[in-house]
């Protein structure tokens, strides 16, 4: 990439969506206020070459897309008290404070009038400015009906009278879990062993931006604690042949350092589910697990989030902290609770417990079963490696 | 915004009956601020008539277009600024406990 791209790239990733949820505010039109966005890049690109790069490269953008707006606005006809506000946008000198713009666009894009997908979808491809092919490619569908699911969110939102505002009040309570969990969605998606792993990095992006949008909300900031926590491990988590390490196994010098530090210092109290995530992540982080702490958090998450996962998850960590006995007794306990009957982890946890127990050739048998029905081939693999470990 | 929200039935309804809120109450306060210009309730589908022209000539039915489980019992048409307002308001009718509604926006109001 050359100089003038890299800029250009740059203040894209900095300034689009300011840019574009400026701009969905005054005109209301989400594809023109795109459209304009991906124009003044396609503008930045082809005159910064010989004008050099501006002094405020954001600033620019925001000025090209806002005239292209105008011109579009122009030819189509629009009302003179519209043109009016789309021409005290933001001119060129620092933009204006309009960072709730973008939390407008994120609350709106995460709407629970739309559906799971759309907000998913939505969020990637307004906030985060992900190409919709990049998009179709990650989420296993043709180009065109990523792009049906995008137009019929847009059009869903102008027809259906979803407003382009942030909640507020009790509201906002209400509100907030739905955008966390798109960010989660989204995060996972990039974290999974066999996903898009800029879709964690996009998460991550997107969560800092929250934050500091929204520092009062301790499980926003939670949140992103929870998302560098396990993002610092992602150097550390597979072996030079590309095979998955559990975490007592990865060297731990290859660990984001940094990233841990960041997530520590902006941990809130273990109150929401995201917190108590986070602090989880956090023991997992430390130099020696305190396995004990890691069960008691699970014991709340589970007063938070009575799921079937975190079931699972709270008999592994009391396996841990009191004994295989103690885990295999609350995994009998959160199997007869159901919801587990499909979910591949929890055969894989029921022979690491066994093996602890002292039960190898049934741990063998029990890992086995679980690679068979591993959800990724990495998976699949560090399963195999346990069973012949242990026969 | 117009809003014409169809109050149906529900075959999972909320059990917990005092939490129910009541319908003489909420239709009073949503007249009073505006935001309902009209509703009522409607008989059942057994009294419904489908009418429909094929070929110039009147074909009709008794009974519902669609027979389903869930029936529409009702029906209010709100004047909300947006869906959110539709919301609030529709989730303080009864019948969002104990049954279902359903929010369609007017096409071009």
């Amino acid at each position: 990439m050359t100089e003038v791209a890299a800029a250009v790239a740059a203040a894209g990733v900095e300034s689009r969506a300011r840019i574009v949820a400026a701009l969905i505010r005054v005109t209301g039109d989400w594809q023109l206020a795109e459209d304009c966005a991906q124009e003044a890049l396609a503008a930045a690109l082809e005159r910064w070459p010989a004008g050099g790069v501006p002094d405020n490269p954001g600033g620019w953008l925001a000025t090209v897309a806002r005239n292209r707006a105008l011109d579009a606005l122009r030819r189509a006809n629009v009302e003179r008290r519209k043109l009016a506000e789309v021409a005290v946008l933001a001119s060129g000198a620092e933009p204006a404070p309009a960072s709730d713009d973008r939390l407008r666009l994120i609350f709106t894009c995460c709407h629970p009038a739309l559906s799971p997908e759309a907000r998913v979808a939505l969020t990637l491809r307004t906030v985060a400015g992900v190409p919709t092919a990049d998009l179709a490619r990650a989420f296993l569908v043709t180009e065109a009906t990523m792009t049906r699911r995008l137009t019929r969110a847009k059009t869903k939102i102008a027809q259906a009278g979803i407003p382009y505002r942030v909640p507020s009040g009790p509201a906002l309570a209400e509100r907030l879990p739905g955008v966390l969990a798109v960010l989660y969605l989204l995060f996972t998606r990039g974290y999974d062993a066999d996903g898009e792993p800029a879709f964690a990095t996009e998460a991550i992006r997107l969560s800092r931006l929250l934050t500091e949008l929204m520092p009062d909300q301790p499980e926003a900031r939670a949140q992103l604690a929870l998302f560098l926590l396990q993002h610092s491990r992602r150097d550390a988590r597979r072996d030079a042949d590309g095979n998955l390490l559990t975490l007592d196994r990865q060297d731990r010098a290859r660990w984001d350092h940094a990233a841990i530090a960041e997530a520590r210092s902006l941990l809130p109290p273990a109150a929401g589910p995201y917190a108590v995530q986070a602090h989880i992540a956090a023991c997992h982080a430390a130099g020696t697990t305190d396995w004990a702490r890691i069960a008691a958090l699970y014991d709340r998450l589970l007063s938070l989030v009575p799921s079937p996962v975190v079931r699972l998850n709270r008999a592994v960590a009391h396996g841990y902290a009191h004994g295989p006995a103690a885990g295999l007794a609350l995994l009998a306990e959160a199997r007869a609770a159901g919801g587990l009957e499909n979910y591949p982890l929890t055969v894989a946890a029921e022979a690491d417990l066994t093996a602890r127990a002292g039960d190898r050739e049934r741990a063998v048998t029990l890992y086995e079963q679980a690679a068979a029905a591993a959800p990724s081939e990495p998976e699949r693999r560090a399963l195999l490696a346990r069973a012949e470990e242990l026969a | 915004m117009k809003y014409l929200m169809f109050v149906c039935t529900d075959t999972e309804p909320e059990t917990d009956e005092s939490r129910i809120p009541d319908v003489e109450r909420w239709v009073t306060e949503n007249d009073a601020a505006g935001r309902r210009l009209a509703g009522n309730q409607l008989t059942p589908p057994s009294s419904a008539t489908t009418v429909r022209v094929r070929g110039g000539e009147l074909l009709l039915t008794d009974g519902p277009f669609a027979e389903t489980k869930e029936v529409i019992v009702g029906f209010d048409i709100l004047e909300c600024a947006d869906l959110d307002e539709a919301i609030e308001v529709a989730r303080a009718h009864p019948m969002a406990w104990v049954g279902r509604l359903e929010l369609r926006p007017f096409a071009g109001a």
